[in-house]
């Protein structure tokens, strides 16, 4: 224990000062040290997801909006513009979109990205990329295979709807999971939504391979 | 609990300042501290360890440090000081388990920040670490939060259990098991932590009993 004394006022603030710059010191120091492995973590997350949602994608592009168009701009860093991603296969051909989109779900946000295939103008794969749906109920809109199944081939046009389990007739229906309507609809909705914000913009053909420059490479 | 003893009996207490966190006082069942945690982040065995994990790293660093220091340190401005050092620790494992873990990281989320503020840490720091040698800190702060680990642990396991019906993630029950969800919610965090502190207290109040045969069951301090 300390002496009984009352220590001056220097003494308080010199022990809080250098408290405070070890502290600050130290932690600048591991700053420094992880964020480049945590960048690269989130690069691979994000890189198996784009792979995931469109079939067949050994590369893609990072494609930002600039004033309505698709601009390819391969570095994250510069900027947080929204983006999407276009993917293509081993031979070059353009295998879709990964589209990220989000919207309220039944407990907070659900963050998606999904795939686009231009080509049959259809959804082709989605992935929840974070959601804090109810375990059990709502968390089946990323667990539940039957639910899933929906977008392996979901026409975009007309407007994506929601339609009670089992009874998808449509090729633009998505079957609810029974007792997570809301978890069901809100996955609707954010797909609508990104399909409204970004499909004008994706461009016919594939003028991306031309421009070459910005083709990322697999992350090893 | 002697601040100063002969060094012939220091293995023998550090062991007993161990030992007391793990059962006797375990930080949990018995002084029912750093319930935020408890309740948050133990829907799965694997949430609960690495949780524990974080909180044994964070307060055995800062206990150490606390203790080292606790001569320099001007008791006007010890919890300050002792903040800043617990949040050091906090920090670090945050970045660290980002960088390593990810998948663990996203799970545990906000709680990872938040075991700054478990009272259990700065608990030790003001009660213990602050008033006795280095080793005895460390003996303790490793027997607690060994014993908050274990805590964690059984309600973590015994919520998936019954929640997911796996442990660790592997299956236990076979496709036909009807997972109680409210295990695995709120809810049941709290309904399974009433029970686990019900056993554990019945468990003391038995051996009370045991050992004072006859005497009128007291509430406990």
């Amino acid at each position: 224990m300390s002496s009984q004394a009352e220590p001056s006022a220097f003494r308080m603030m010199a022990t809080l000062t250098v408290a405070g710059l070890a502290s600050g010191l130290l932690l600048v120091g591991v700053y420094e040290l992880t964020l480049p492995i945590i960048e690269r973590n989130a690069a691979r997350a994000l890189q198996r997801a784009v792979f995931e949602v469109i079939p067949g994608t050994t590369q893609m592009q990072r494609l930002v909006d600039r004033d309505g168009r698709l601009v390819a701009t391969p570095d994250a860093q510069d900027d947080d513009a929204p983006a999407i991603y276009v993917g293509h296969s081993a031979g070059g051909r353009i295998t879709g979109y990964a589209i990220p989109a989000q919207g309220p779900g039944f407990q907070d946000i659900i963050k998606i990205i999904y795939g686009y295939d231009p080509g049959r103008d259809v959804i082709v794969g989605m992935q929840v990329l974070e959601s804090k749906e109810t375990p059990g109920i709502g968390d089946k809109i990323y667990k539940d295979e039957a639910f899933l199944a929906n977008f392996v081939a979901l026409a975009v046009e007309p407007a994506i709807v929601p339609v009670p389990e089992g009874t998808r007739s449509e090729p633009n229906q998505v079957d609810a999971i029974s007792g997570a309507t809301i978890s069901s609809k809100a996955m609707v909705k954010i797909l609508n939504a990104g399909n409204e914000r970004w499909l004008g913009l994706i461009p016919e053909g594939d003028p991306w391979t031309a421009a070459g420059a910005g083709a990322a490479e697999a992350v090893p | 609990m002697s601040p100063q003893s002969p060094p012939s009996f220091d293995s023998a207490q550090a062991y007993a300042e161990f030992v007391k966190g793990l059962w006797k006082e375990n930080p949990v069942f018995v002084q029912v501290l750093g319930m935020c945690p408890m309740l948050a982040v133990t829907n799965s065995a694997i949430n609960a360890l690495a949780m524990g994990a974080a909180t044994l790293f964070v307060l055995v660093g800062s206990s150490f440090l606390v203790s080292l220091l606790r001569d320099y340190i001007p008791k006007q401005v010890r919890i300050s000081t002792y903040i800043v050092i617990i949040a050091t620790f906090v920090t670090v494992t945050d970045y660290v388990l980002k960088a390593a873990a990810p998948e663990v990281h996203r799970e545990l989320g906000a709680f990872i920040a938040l075991i700054v503020v478990n009272c259990l840490i700065l608990g030790r720091q003001e009660a213990f670490a602050s008033r006795n040698t280095v080793r005895m800190a460390v003996a303790d702060a490793l027997g607690m939060s060994a014993g908050f680990a274990f805590a964690l642990f059984c309600l973590g396991s015994v919520r998936e259990i019954l929640g997911s019906g796996s442990l660790f993630g592997v299956a236990l029950f076979g496709p036909n098991y009807e997972p109680w969800v409210v295990m695995v919610m709120a809810p049941g965090g709290f309904i399974m932590l009433g029970l686990i502190l019900l056993f554990f207290n019945w468990l003391r109040e038995r051996r009370l009993g045991f050992l004072r045969a006859g005497a009128p069951g007291s509430g406990r301090g």
